[in-house]
């Protein structure tokens, strides 16, 4: 009964070790580093928010502040029209964002991979009304449909994250099915087919395993624009409008004047937090694809 | 009759299949009759385009699907091209299958080579522990003359002459009656095919399987089969004992194919190496007549006129040349 165990060991072992390698190369890419230090940075004060700064000052009911207070020792980052803290807004905003971001990059990956993989995997009019929908989607207007989508089913937090959900799914759905077009006519699928191997476990155990790369890697991204289309969306006002995002934050900037009027600290904040948590996760994403995929290791 | 075909392992009658092409169908394979005994080694030569590939993949009913198939391929007594869905799939793998050509792509590269031998075996007995399915794979290993350990490679750590032994190693993986082997010596080097043959052969014997064993080269059939079965443009032009064919060809393809091995040692055959002129005909336009007419050095008049029957030329022997005799 030990030799299993041992066995076990071993590849756990392994397991260690190949983790420890990539690490090692992820680090030799510096962006990528630096991507993963201020993605870290962002998710850890998102995660303490309520430690760093109380939810009570960001309620309008009870701000201290006067209204658009420039940066000064108390407010460091000034105050908007309600005299509230922009630097406690933007710590706020920073849970919605990325959660926002995360829980819809995984809704639109996993229709986007499973209609991929259906679109690619089947043959005759399945695969033609697949791929039929996926370009429809595709050539829809996203920001419209999602407009429509969040004007018609309301303005939660969950509906924001199922609008963006469904709708950008569409790109990762044709990677996948030219992937999955490609691996299909590999001799082992042959050879799984002579096994007596049905449609389920040829999708699962065959295809999806060497599609998988690819999928990841267009994770990151979709992660990006999961949150850019949050912003825009709560900038168009279509946001939770109980909730504080940096897009909500934008749009009252802008209803405000602060362009006009000259409350720089007001747009400036959340502009930038949007900037570095895209570009963040842009930069690990491109270092990560590089330590998975030996052939862009450029030895 | 029936004691007759289940005695068989593979029985292939009057088998025709034709490609559905933008130019019109094309008939790969013509009216192939085929019979595998128990323990017996069976090989079908020809070269490329012959027909070779698509004889096989009928043989689990793997053609590709416009494919339009007419005949009869039994697998132990049961009609392939006619059965349920169900029962093709519990057949695959179980009663009968293929060690591929090109082991280096018929291997999932993300998998580790325990993972898709036990595959076949998690199809077919799902009710298999864990322990019962690793057991065997290292025992299946072990057959094949590679060490258990190797079940944890990935298919990328392994050199062609083991990837073409996990291949092996799969193919007996749910024990079956028959085992078709297309091209396995193909792309590995002259020492690894002998090895490999050794032991394809070797199990055959050990196990009393069925083995169909296709390639190109006439050597590596003269040495392990029983009976060959020489193809050229879809049909069977030449059959008989192994030994006989390669030694006393009949057909004048045979014995282009024969010739264009020369003997070492051989001075004549150096400097005049056989070979033939030419190449297949395209299925889509065969000559009219015998279909290996236009190449054929002994053609006649009477050659070209009809598409000659297969006729017995001496015990278990046959041949389609109508000048079997004069030459």
């Amino acid at each position: 009964m030990t030799a299993p165990l041992t066995q076990r060991q071993i590849a756990r072992g392994r397991r260690r070790a190949a983790r420890r390698r990539n690490w090692l190369i992820f680090r030799t890419h510096r962006s990528g580093v630096v991507g993963l230090v201020v993605l870290s940075l962002f998710i850890l004060v998102a995660l303490l928010a309520p430690l760093l700064v109380p939810h009570d000052t960001i309620e309008v009911t009870k701000a201290t502040g006067g209204i658009l207070e420039p940066p000064s020792s108390e407010y460091w980052l000034g105050t908007d029209q309600t005299g509230r803290s922009v630097l406690a807004l933007c710590i706020w905003g920073a849970r919605i964002s990325l959660l926002v971001g995360l829980l819809a990059t995984a809704i639109s990956i996993v229709i986007g991979t499973l209609i991929g993989l259906m679109s690619g995997f089947f043959e005759g009019w399945p695969a033609r009304f697949l791929y039929r929908f996926t370009e429809w989607f595709l050539v829809l207007p996203f920001l419209l449909l999602a407009l429509v989508m969040s004007a018609v089913l309301g303005r939660s937090l969950a509906i924001i994250i199922l609008v963006i959900g469904v709708t950008s799914w569409p790109s990762t759905a044709l990677l996948i099915r030219s992937q999955t077009l490609s691996v299909k006519e590999r001799p082992f699928l042959e050879r799984a087919r002579a096994l007596g191997a049905g449609r389920w476990h040829q999708m699962t155990r065959h295809i999806l395993p060497n599609v998988m790369p690819m999928v990841f890697a267009n994770t990151t991204l979709t992660v990006s624009i999961a949150i850019l289309t949050e912003t825009t969306l709560a900038f168009l006002g279509l946001g939770d409008p109980t909730r504080v995002s940096w897009g909500s934050m934008l749009e009252d900037a802008f209803d405000v004047g602060a362009m006009t009027t000259g409350a720089w600290w007001y747009i400036i904040p959340p502009g930038l937090c949007v900037v570095a948590v895209v570009l963040s996760f842009n930069l690990v994403g491109q270092a990560l694809e590089e330590t998975v995929n030996p052939r862009l290791r450029g030895r | 009759m029936t004691s007759m075909t289940e005695e068989h392992l593979l029985h292939v009658r009057g088998l025709t299949v034709a490609y559905q092409t933008s130019e019109g169908p094309l008939p790969a394979v013509r009216g192939v009759d085929l019979v595998v005994g128990k323990g017996e080694v069976v090989g079908v030569a020809g070269e490329s385009g012959c027909g070779k590939s698509t004889l096989v993949s009928t043989v689990l009913r793997l053609q590709p699907p416009g494919a339009k198939v007419e005949g009869e391929v039994r697998v132990l007594g049961e009609d392939v091209l006619t059965m349920g869905w169900g029962p093709l799939r519990a057949l695959r793998w179980a009663d009968a299958s293929i060690v591929f050509q090109g082991a280096l792509h018929s291997l999932n590269p993300v998998q580790r080579v325990g993972n898709q031998i036990a595959e076949p075996i998690r199809l077919h007995e799902p009710k298999l522990s864990r322990a019962d399915v690793d057991d065997r794979v290292n025992a299946l290993l072990e057959q094949v003359g590679l060490s258990g350990e190797r079940s944890r490679s990935y298919p990328h750590q392994l050199s062609g002459g083991q990837k073409q032994r996990v291949m092996i190693a799969m193919a007996l993986a749910c024990r079956p009656s028959l085992i078709v082997a297309d091209e396995p010596t193909t792309a590995l080097d002259v020492m690894v095919q002998a090895q490999i043959l050794d032991l394809l052969s070797g199990l055959v014997r050990d196990l009393g399987v069925g083995l169909l064993i296709i390639s190109h080269d006439l050597s590596v059939l003269g040495d392990v089969c029983d009976r060959v079965v020489v193809m050229y443009a879809g049909r069977v032009v030449e059959t008989g004992g192994a030994t006989e064919v390669f030694t006393d060809p009949k057909h004048p393809y045979t014995r282009a194919l024969s010739d264009a091995f020369p003997l070492i040692g051989d001075r004549s055959a150096r400097y005049a190496p056989a070979g033939l002129p030419g190449d297949p005909p395209d299925p889509r336009e065969l000559p009219a007549g015998c279909s290996f007419a236009p190449r054929c050095r002994h053609a006649a008049d009477v050659c070209r006129a009809a598409e000659p029957p297969l006729i017995e030329v001496g015990s278990g022997r046959s041949a389609a040349c109508v000048r079997v005799g004069e030459l």
